[in-house]
């Protein structure tokens, strides 16, 4: 088509550099009987197939046959409306152009607070926290197996006097924090909301998202505390609790990141992650809660890997899915239960320690994806977080390549621009009837929780791990710099970043001071409440707010859930 | 015929990101020795216990979390005590350079980072196996 529209003196000028007799294919098969055959002969293809990261088959091109079955008005839409296969909002970034958030966090609560002042004044426009292995697994920093662990890969919360020296100086009616914490999360959430009604914001103003997606931490992450039926009762205890004292906050933001750190699929993220959210809300709604209460602060976050197209079509299948499972499988009314509204982070797991200034192309490029695929938030990567907290050099490159890409690339000036793409309409829908496929297979498995317990979503995603390192060993895979285009002899470079030595020391003696000082018989009052509604079932969190403000710490509050849930411990598959 | 050889991988402390373990554990299972993964969440301890019930050969650890110096130095210094015979101690994830001749000088034999081909590390095992 494009050619019979060119004007003839190109046309002609084609022509007289070409075979005498162009042949005008009328579909592909004549095309590739003709025109392909004949090419072939003289250039063979470079592999025998092509394949998405993800092991989907990439055919030479794809044509109109290809999006045959796809409807323009009902698959692909308009934005902002169902089924959001273009974007979530009508405007998407041509309003507000994503949010930079970067996720920041170490040492102690002063440490990290510093960190999100530089990003603040850097030009990021939302926070992000992470935590340290104690605060994520609900130990306090003097615990035994907390010690070597102290603010090494986030920042040490054990008290509410923690929180609010990390959002100290940060207004959180106009900065959006986003809190990375799971098995722990509903001690945290309630710190948060403590802080934030401290600082005299209104309930309804209060911003803020929390990962508290549990189930991949028994799948990917394995963060988890207690069995994973109990833990996902903790998590609608937050949902139900945050949609009457903080309406605009997100209790949940479920994580196709970890799954797919963990060495899953483009298919295999999709299908967990929204499976897990498909838990939560059905979840609620056995309880009583309508899905419409819950299911529009429900938020998703993705991993963007380094296949570009697939990555893009993995945000618009997602949204299209998850509206319809909202919508039709669980008979959600209201729209904004529909919506898939996403945080994305470049994938950390694509990032090489050898050659490292390399990642700054590599996360570039997984940004732009982000972008087109129609992100709400983004983080991207830092060239050395392969091998370290990012340094403020590093993170500063990685906040520039968003603000490059906002202000200077043009592409957060047009909605959803790939739309119409036979091959990226095709490969979204083969995602998501693929995503669908092994997702209905978990519900008939009897559900999340279910395969879980038996190893299925474990074995899944090692199976995948594994298949990718082979292909990695046997050079079928490239990681440029690891295993191609190495430079012999590389010395691994390190602006080492360095933990001050007295943090650990001083973390512990602050949440012993408080352990000493606080009220003993109000603490112990609050935390047998928290105990006594854990048993009854009943909802947790406003025991335990009441246990946050008499100065329980993350560690008692989660001994106390120990002591009713038990401890989890996982089937080993690998 | 001598027995196969058995492995220990293990995952300290609190950090569960498993995925180099889990490729590991399975790259060695089909290299044909015997494994036995502890999972995460492990102390000392309880590695140390592992091994030695097990009667181990080699112990893997895997570590991202940047505990390492303090993992090494507590294991190695246990199983120099409690052992009954030599068990080689490698270690995979992520060390800054400088740490690796101080984790070696604890006792680890060979760290690998991030990139190394499994069959490396197999090789390297098969090698340690052959000498001694």
């Amino acid at each position: 088509m494009a050619a019979t529209r060119m004007p003839n003196a190109v046309l002609q000028a084609d022509q007289d550099q070409s075979d005498p007799v162009s042949p005008q294919s009328t579909d592909r098969a004549a095309w590739e009987r003709t025109t392909l055959a004949s090419s072939l002969d003289r250039l063979p293809r470079r592999q025998e197939s092509f394949t998405t990261l993800s092991g989907l088959p990439i055919a030479d091109l794809y044509t109109p046959d290809d999006v045959k079955g796809i409807d323009p008005l009902k698959d692909i839409g308009f934005p902002g409306e169902y089924p959001y296969t273009r974007g979530v909002h009508a405007t998407m970034h041509r309003a507000r152009p994503w949010t930079i958030r970067q996720v920041a966090g170490f040492g102690t609560a002063e440490d990290t607070n510093g960190r999100y002042k530089y990003l603040l004044d850097h030009g990021e426009t939302g926070l992000s926290t992470d935590f340290d292995l104690p605060t994520l697994l609900g130990r306090d920093s003097d615990h035994p197996m907390g010690l070597p662990e102290i603010g090494r890969i986030g920042v040490a919360v054990d008290t509410l006097e923690d929180v609010r020296r990390l959002m100290a100086d940060i207004p959180l009616d106009q900065v959006s924090t986003s809190y990375t914490i799971n098995a722990s999360a509903f001690v945290l959430i309630g710190m948060y909301e403590a802080v934030a009604k401290d600082q005299g914001v209104a309930d309804n103003l209060i911003t803020g998202t929390c990962q508290n997606d549990i189930l991949k931490e028994y799948t990917a992450q394995n963060e988890y505390i207690y069995p994973p039926r109990d833990a996902v009762r903790l998590v609608v205890d937050t949902m139900e609790y945050a949609a009457k004292t903080m309406p605009r906050y997100n209790p949940v933001s479920v994580s196709g990141y970890h799954i797919r750190e963990a060495g899953a699929t483009a298919v295999q993220e999709l299908a967990f992650t929204l499976g897990a959210g498909h838990c939560y809300v059905t979840e609620a709604m056995k309880r009583g809660i309508p899905a419409d209460q819950v299911a529009p602060r429900v938020s998703f976050f993705w991993d963007i890997h380094n296949d570009f197209f697939e990555e893009i079509c993995k945000l618009r299948a997602a949204r299209r899915l998850w509206a319809r499972m909202m919508r039709d499988w669980v008979g959600a009314r209201d729209p904004r239960s529909w919506l898939m509204r996403a945080h994305s982070q470049t994938a950390g797991v694509s990032l090489t320690a050898q050659q490292p200034d390399n990642n700054i192309a590599r996360t570039a490029i997984q940004a732009l994806a982000a972008i087109l695929g129609g992100t709400q938030s983004l983080h991207t990567n830092s060239k050395d977080e392969a091998y370290q907290i990012p340094s403020e050099g590093a993170i500063k490159i990685a906040v520039r390549t968003q603000q490059i890409l906002a202000l200077e690339n043009r592409v957060a000036d047009i909605i959803d621009p790939l739309a119409g793409s036979y091959y990226v309409e095709n490969l979204t829908t083969r995602l998501e009837e693929e995503a669908e496929a092994l997702l209905r297979q978990v519900l008939d498995r009897g559900g999340m929780v279910e395969s879980i317990e038996d190893g299925f979503i474990q074995r899944q995603i090692a199976d995948s791990s594994a298949a990718y390192q082979q292909a990695l060993d046997e050079k079928r895979e490239f990681m440029v710099g690891v295993n191609v285009h190495v430079d012999e002899d590389e010395e691994l470079p390190f602006e080492h970043f360095e933990l001050d030595p007295g943090m650990a020391e001083r973390q512990i003696k602050r949440t012993r001071s408080i352990r000493r000082m606080r009220n003993q018989a109000e603490t112990a009052a609050a935390l047998k409440e928290v105990r006594a509604a854990a048993v009854n079932k009943e909802n947790t969190m406003p025991a335990v707010s009441r246990a946050i403000r008499a100065d329980a710490t993350v560690g008692e509050i989660c001994d106390v859930m120990r002591e009713v849930y038990g401890e989890y411990s996982p089937p080993l598959v690998y | 015929m001598k027995r196969p050889l058995r492995v220990v991988v293990a995952k300290p402390g609190l950090d569960g990101h498993d995925r180099g373990a889990k490729i590991i554990a399975r790259a060695f299972r089909d290299a044909g020795f015997e494994v036995i993964y502890t999972g995460i969440f492990q102390t000392s301890e309880m590695i140390v216990r592992t091994v030695l019930e097990e009667d181990a050969d080699i112990l893997g650890l895997s570590i991202l979390s940047g505990s390492h110096m303090h993992f090494a130095e507590e294991i190695c210094g246990a199983l120099r005590e409690q052992a009954a015979r030599e068990v080689l101690v490698i270690m995979g994830g992520i060390l800054p350079p400088r740490d690796i001749p101080k984790v070696k000088e604890a006792g680890v034999a060979e760290v690998f980072g991030p990139g190394t081909p499994t069959a490396r590390i197999v090789e390297y095992v098969r090698e340690w196996q052959g000498a001694a």
